[in-house]
């Protein structure tokens, strides 16, 4: 019984921390990006701002919930809520520290990766539902993006595996111990994190809800609490892909010894995620069918390379 | 363990039902993704993890994607549905469905005479499928690899298209020399 109420415990913990953090990166976002363009951003309501957070919520809540009579109501609703499901289901498998994990999966790399991938119907969904060619084009593009991110997404982290000879994350961790699979693993890092923004449709790779062509893309339509379902949703991924190129890449919780694991981890996450931003802060834009092009040209083939030196690797150091 | 199965058997037979019945094409698809997942799930009870999160993977979240990109492009409206419940009426599918219920009794007769098969469950890891296909079944992988490489020359020779050009300065021709 005991077991089952740790597990409740660690699950609320984790779910009460991780959507207070995806709200308050909102507040970071708009500060830090602030600072690099030599502005204030938000600085009135609290201290530094901070409470900015609490009126744009005051604010979404109060707004009108407007379904358009034109657009598929069910499907409409459904879609915003699926974008949330999928991105905190895949924080069930990242180990923050030992014993801080609440399913380590013999399969968790893949569930995360199949968790990214229904994420896809959030978009595409949403897009469909409103019935408005923006949000269709806007559909689109993220279909159609986020299913070739997948694939480098997926290929990039064979090497890893090779490499640890396990899908579960804590074993990957635990075998960074002597070095981190950066070291091992620079292609591999560089192809997931470029596609793991694309999978976020992150800026600059925003594709799907790109302003000033598309009005906002796939959720155009959306108002109230179901478009901040979306962007909490987005400040969830940023998290999400940190947290898993920090596991994957740089140790997870490993790390100085006066420093307890849990923080240790968190900091490197944080790095990731001011790194999300900063790239916001000085990336533009590319064209759409630039981005499918550097996908399945350069991104595709330098995986596969990866995947083929490592596994040579992996053999002769075996032998 | 059972009653878990046989709600995820349940969901995956009501959802598949639903894939037949809807009218509007999307929705029909959205119940198969349903039904793709609750059919993963089983798979994950029968002790095959790796097999369930392929089955999410490819089927729930890149082939069915395609399906609605496409069915998305088609733009099919209320008349499409309108069509559909035009097709999909008793007399059309009443008569398969009393044979195949007749063949549902029989079933359901077999399996109530024969002995509580006991299922001794094994789980099998990532470690022993990549064992197994690359040892006693390479023969079926490249095979398949093939399959899927003609399929990738194709499309490669039906998406080509002549890069068009639509700005006469742009022209890399030698007559503009």
């Amino acid at each position: 019984m005991s077991t089952v109420l740790y597990y409740i415990l660690m699950i609320v913990i984790v779910l009460f921390t991780l959507t207070t953090i995806a709200a308050w990166l909102i507040w970071l976002e708009r500060r830090v990006l602030a600072l690099w363009q030599d502005r204030y951003g938000p600085n009135r309501a609290g201290p530094f701002g901070l409470l900015i957070v609490v009126a744009d919520t005051i604010k979404l809540f109060f707004k009108e919930d407007w379904i358009p009579p034109f657009a598929d109501k069910t499907i409409f609703v459904i879609a915003p809520a699926v974008i949330g499901a999928t991105v905190l289901m895949s924080f069930v498998i990242i180990p923050y520290a030992p014993g801080i994990l609440i399913a380590d999966l013999n399969i968790g790399l893949l569930f995360f990766l199949a968790m990214s991938s229904l994420g896809v119907y959030s978009i595409v969904l949403g897009g469909w539902a409103s019935n408005n060619k923006y949000s269709l084009l806007g559909a689109l593009r993220g279909a159609s993006q986020m299913i070739s991110y997948e694939v480098f997404m997926g290929l990039s982290l064979m090497g890893v595996v090779m490499f640890s000879g396990s899908f579960r994350l804590t074993d990957i961790v635990l075998a960074q111990k002597g070095y981190w699979f950066i070291v091992t693993q620079p292609a591999g890092f560089v192809v997931f994190l470029i596609a793991g923004i694309a999978e976020t449709h992150r800026l600059p790779f925003d594709i799907p809800e790109a302003e000033s062509e598309l009005v906002a893309g796939f959720h155009s339509e959306y108002s109230g609490m179901k478009f901040g379902m979306f962007f909490i949703g987005e400040y969830l991924g940023i998290t999400l892909i940190s947290a898993m190129v920090v596991t994957l890449f740089f140790g997870g919780w490993l790390g100085p010894a006066f420093l307890p694991p849990l923080l240790c981890f968190i900091l490197k996450t944080f790095v990731f995620i001011l790194f999300f931003i900063l790239l916001r802060a000085s990336l533009p834009r590319p064209r759409y069918d630039q981005l499918m092009e550097y996908g399945w040209k350069i991104l595709l083939p330098v995986a596969l390379l990866n995947l083929l030196i490592t596994g040579a690797i992996v053999l002769m150091m075996n032998k | 363990m059972d009653s878990v199965f046989y709600i995820a058997a349940f969901v995956t037979v009501i959802s598949t039902i639903m894939v037949i019945t809807r009218h509007n094409p999307v929705h029909a698809l959205l119940y198969l993704v349903i039904s793709l997942l609750s059919l993963s799930m089983i798979f994950f009870l029968l002790g095959a993890p790796f097999a369930a999160l392929l089955e999410i993977i490819i089927y729930a979240g890149a082939i069915m994607v395609l399906f609605i990109f496409v069915i998305m492009l088609l733009n099919l409206g209320k008349e499409t549905a309108k069509q559909e419940k035009e097709w999909l009426k008793p007399k059309v599918w009443i008569g398969p469905a009393i044979l195949s219920a007749i063949l549902f009794a029989e079933l359901f007769y077999l399996i109530a005479i024969a002995h509580a098969a006991s299922y001794n469950l094994q789980t099998v890891n990532p470690k022993a499928v990549a064992l197994s296909l690359f040892r006693p079944y390479l023969i079926g992988v490249e095979l398949a690899a093939m399959l899927l490489m003609a399929g990738v020359v194709g499309a490669a020779h039906i998406g080509q298209h002549k890069k068009m050009v639509l700005h006469r300065f742009l022209k890399e021709e030698d007559d503009t020399l």
